[in-house]
């Protein structure tokens, strides 16, 4: 009994002894010192402690390269143009890659380790997402479960997008959430406010996000959003406009309608709002005011079910229906529809029946 | 025999009379998982040959200088195991640092190494037959030679098969364990080269 129990002490030590030349050899082997990460010919430089992959090391330094796989290596996302000190592809990096991408030295920035100094160019506009630490200044009901935030930019102080983006807002832990979550919320005001940001937000029954951003957070409260994203923006044509929101989908057609306004683009222009009832609806007066400045601009808010208390006399029904109404001349036109999925596919739709070509109607699913 | 020549025998032996995967069966799992080409084969089979060299050496020091004076020669299967294991993480960073093609190539493999039996057994076999030093490698680096030589062969086979009609209910491992078996009979013609207990 005894020999056994010093035998297993004895084998236990000698596990012991191996375990920890492991981790001499570990921290000999992967200790890689300090790393240089050149970006776009020195536009900047990152230093970093060598021997991460190139995402990680980007995103720690809040560069942000889309990814959807976290850094797996299974959705090809996080390609970057990686110049000089990458080392050899791998095979794990070739399936994702076209030919013409591997002669141009692209890479899977999830896969590339950063051992030594090295170089890479990544789109400009990658440079503008960034993680923004910011202070809510301003909370006022819109209607009984639609919030406006407005956030103003502490670190950095200012932010660049395009209407139309969207940012990701960082939901702390809290009480209805042990583990700190994003989601995605559109901008609401103009390109030209660069150092606040306004987000509209409906309350989800059970929502983990829009519960605590509804119950929890409180004015003078800081918080990180991160971003721009997203494709949704004005594009340069002379074509006619239809703008089709409904809910809180209208936060970035306001952005839109803002940047119009500002630069006295005068494309004739229409903007579809809907909901269920007059309560259900917000920011009139601010779209009234719109029509001011773009002359070529007609609103049309819709009741789809309207109270008798409501006195409502504008337009009844949904805003399909008006979309199917107004919409003519289809080949003219741009669509940008902005809700929820169901609404979206049916407006686009709708629009492809009208001769609206594919590649011109733009849209924001809020899921 | 002389020490010397004993050692070359063993080496020669442990490829083809006494190859441990097809006359012992050692090393079957990863042998029926990776043998489906040639390429993976080799990669596996060059991995096997590097470990199995080395550990048949170190765990022969462990054995001789470690275990049998301090009177635990019973734990050896213990001992060897965790040094078999320790040695292939060992191996894993400095492939990770110096060979990333390496790494990303033996990367699945290393760690199916670990628990591969025919390096435990490698070990075991040198121990119970009570060779010197000189031979266990010998005999740790034929061995890995015959599993890499059984294995690459078992690849070429079924890359081969690929085109083959086989019945539904024997594709996949049932054709290769009957395959392995052919192999056996086939190396069982070495036989009468040289024998080696």
């Amino acid at each position: 009994m005894l020999q056994i129990a010093l035998g297993l002490l004895a084998l236990s030590a000698f596990a012991g002894f191996l375990a920890l030349c492991l981790e001499v050899a570990d921290a000999y082997f992967a200790d890689y010192g300090e790393c240089r990460v050149r970006i776009n010919e020195g536009e900047k430089e990152l230093v970093a402690e060598g021997g991460a992959n190139l995402l990680s090391i980007l995103s720690d330094q809040h560069i942000f390269i889309p990814s959807a796989c976290g850094g797996r290596g299974s959705c090809g996302l996080c390609k970057v143009k990686v110049l000089e000190g990458a080392g050899p592809l791998l095979p794990t990096e070739t399936p994702y890659l076209e030919p013409e991408e591997i002669d141009n030295n692209v890479r899977l920035s999830c896969q590339v380790k950063v051992r030594n100094d090295v170089k890479i160019e990544i789109p400009p506009e990658l440079f503008l997402i960034k993680e923004y630490k910011v202070r809510v200044v301003g909370i006022r009901d819109l209607t009984p479960d639609t919030k406006e935030f407005r956030f103003q930019l502490l670190e950095p102080d200012t932010i660049s997008f395009k209407a139309g983006q969207y940012l990701q807002v960082n939901i702390p832990e809290y009480e209805g959430c042990d583990e700190p979550i994003y989601r995605a919320y559109s901008i609401a005001s103009p390109e030209t406010k660069r150092e606040e940001v306004t987000l509209i937000i409906t309350r989800v029954p059970q929502g983990i996000a829009t519960t605590y951003l509804h119950d929890f957070l409180q004015e003078g409260d800081e918080i990180t959003l991160n971003g721009p994203y997203g494709e949704f923006y004005l594009r340069e044509s002379d074509r006619d406009i239809f703008m089709v929101a409904t809910g809180s989908g209208l936060a970035p057609i306001m952005s839109l309608l803002y940047k119009m306004a500002d630069e006295g683009i005068q494309r004739k222009t229409t903007v579809i709002f809907g909901d269920r009832t007059r309560n259900d609806l917000f920011y009139l007066e601010e779209l009234e005011a719109l029509t001011q400045r773009i002359p070529s601009l007609e609103i049309i808010p819709t009741l789809s079910r309207p109270v008798a208390e409501d006195r409502w006399k504008g337009r009844k029904g949904r805003v399909t229906e008006a979309l199917k109404e107004r919409l003519k001349d289809g080949d003219n036109t741009e669509i940008y529809v902005c809700g929820n999925p169901a609404m979206v596919e049916s407006v686009e739709k709708i629009a492809l029946e009208s001769g609206v070509p594919g590649d011109r109607i733009f849209y924001d699913k809020y899921a | 025999m002389e020490v010397g020549l004993s050692a070359f025998v063993i080496f020669f032996a442990a490829i083809f009379t006494n190859n441990i995967l097809l006359t012992n069966f050692l090393g079957m799992c990863s042998f029926l998982a990776i043998s489906r080409e040639v390429n993976s084969s080799l990669g596996l089979g060059l991995a096997v040959i590097f470990v199995m060299t080395w550990t048949s050496a170190l765990n022969y020091l462990v054995y001789y200088y470690l275990l049998v004076p301090s009177n635990l020669t019973q734990f050896r299967y213990i001992a060897f195991i965790i040094v078999i294991a320790a040695f292939v993480q060992l191996v894993e960073m400095i492939i990770e640092r110096y060979s990333p093609v390496l790494y990303v190539v033996l990367g699945v493999f290393l760690p199916l190494i670990t628990v591969n039996c025919a390096i435990l057994g490698v070990c075991l076999f040198m121990i119970i037959r009570d060779y010197n030093f000189l031979s266990s490698i010998a005999y740790g680096a034929g061995g890995g030679i015959g599993w890499t030589l059984a294995i690459v062969a078992m690849g070429g086979i079924r890359q081969k098969l690929a085109n083959a009609k086989i019945p539904k209910p024997l594709e996949g491992p049932g054709i290769t364990l009957i395959i392995a078996g052919l192999m056996a009979l086939a190396f069982m013609g070495f036989s009468g080269m040289i024998q080696i207990q």
